[in-house]
């Protein structure tokens, strides 16, 4: 058996304008088609990626916000956003979309997957990890 | 950019055949797909196409293999979501081939 690993993405850019966001949900989906152990942390303008009713026609480019809710099926449920830098653009978690993940070592209920976190919380899941990866 | 020739019109494909927009695809250009993967098209693999088309609108993702196996268990019932089913319908990768067929982009994660 190949070793599992802990995998945290780091994603602090807003979602369009650059190509930061989609690529690394897309390499957040390839690590966890692999069986890897993966975390993803929103903070900064990357709150600003998983913000719910993203709408895209005026710019032209493609809305890959929908994409977020395949994660749970893709067994990615520990989704940190930092409280800080939601608040200092004046959103709550009820600006974010609903992400949820199905939890099978449980009951099977619907459950949230994001976990709000303070800056000093952040700072111990990047210890912990065994990879970082900014976005 | 190479074509497919779909009764006399044509079709434009990547390098590895998949459709190049996923707006040209119907039944009829799913069925010249599945012909360049030698599959001969059953209910059964129609069933599991129109999933991930209906996959894909919902997610803009093509899923990985894994993840199509868990979720046509859970839409299509036990029976259908396990790998020996799948590979029965579709031998050369069941995320692979069947999202070929069905005009999508190769799934994320595909190597």
């Amino acid at each position: 058996m190949s070793e599992i690993k802990n995998f945290l993405y780091v994603n602090r850019k807003a979602p369009y304008g650059t190509v930061y966001a989609l690529e690394s949900l897309e390499v957040v989906l390839i690590g966890a088609a692999f069986d890897q152990d993966v975390s993803l942390i929103f903070m900064d303008d990357g709150v600003f990626q998983i913000k719910k009713d993203q709408n895209t026609e005026a710019s032209g480019l493609k809305n890959f916000s929908p994409t977020y809710n395949a994660l749970g099926d893709y067994d990615v449920n520990k989704i940190y956003v930092e409280k800080e830098s939601l608040e200092a653009r004046g959103m709550t978690i009820d600006d974010l979309m609903p992400l949820t993940y199905e939890d099978e070592d449980d009951d099977w209920a619907e459950k949230s997957s994001i976990r709000m976190v303070s800056a000093d919380e952040i700072r111990d899941l990047m210890e912990e990890s065994d990879v970082v990866l900014s976005f | 950019m190479p074509t497919m020739d779909v009764n006399g019109s044509a079709v434009e494909v990547d390098e590895e055949g998949y459709l190049s927009d996923i707006n040209d695809w119907n039944k009829v250009i799913g069925a010249a797909l599945a012909e360049t993967e030698e599959v001969e098209l059953t209910d059964a693999h129609w069933e599991v196409i129109d999933f991930l088309r209906e996959y894909y609108d919902e997610y803009q993702i093509a899923p990985a293999v894994r993840v199509l196996t868990k979720a046509i268990g859970k839409k299509l019932g036990k029976d259908k979501g396990n790998s020996k089913y799948l590979y029965e319908l579709f031998p050369y990768g069941p995320a692979k081939q069947a999202c070929k067929i069905g005009g999508l982009p190769k799934p994320t994660g595909c190597i």
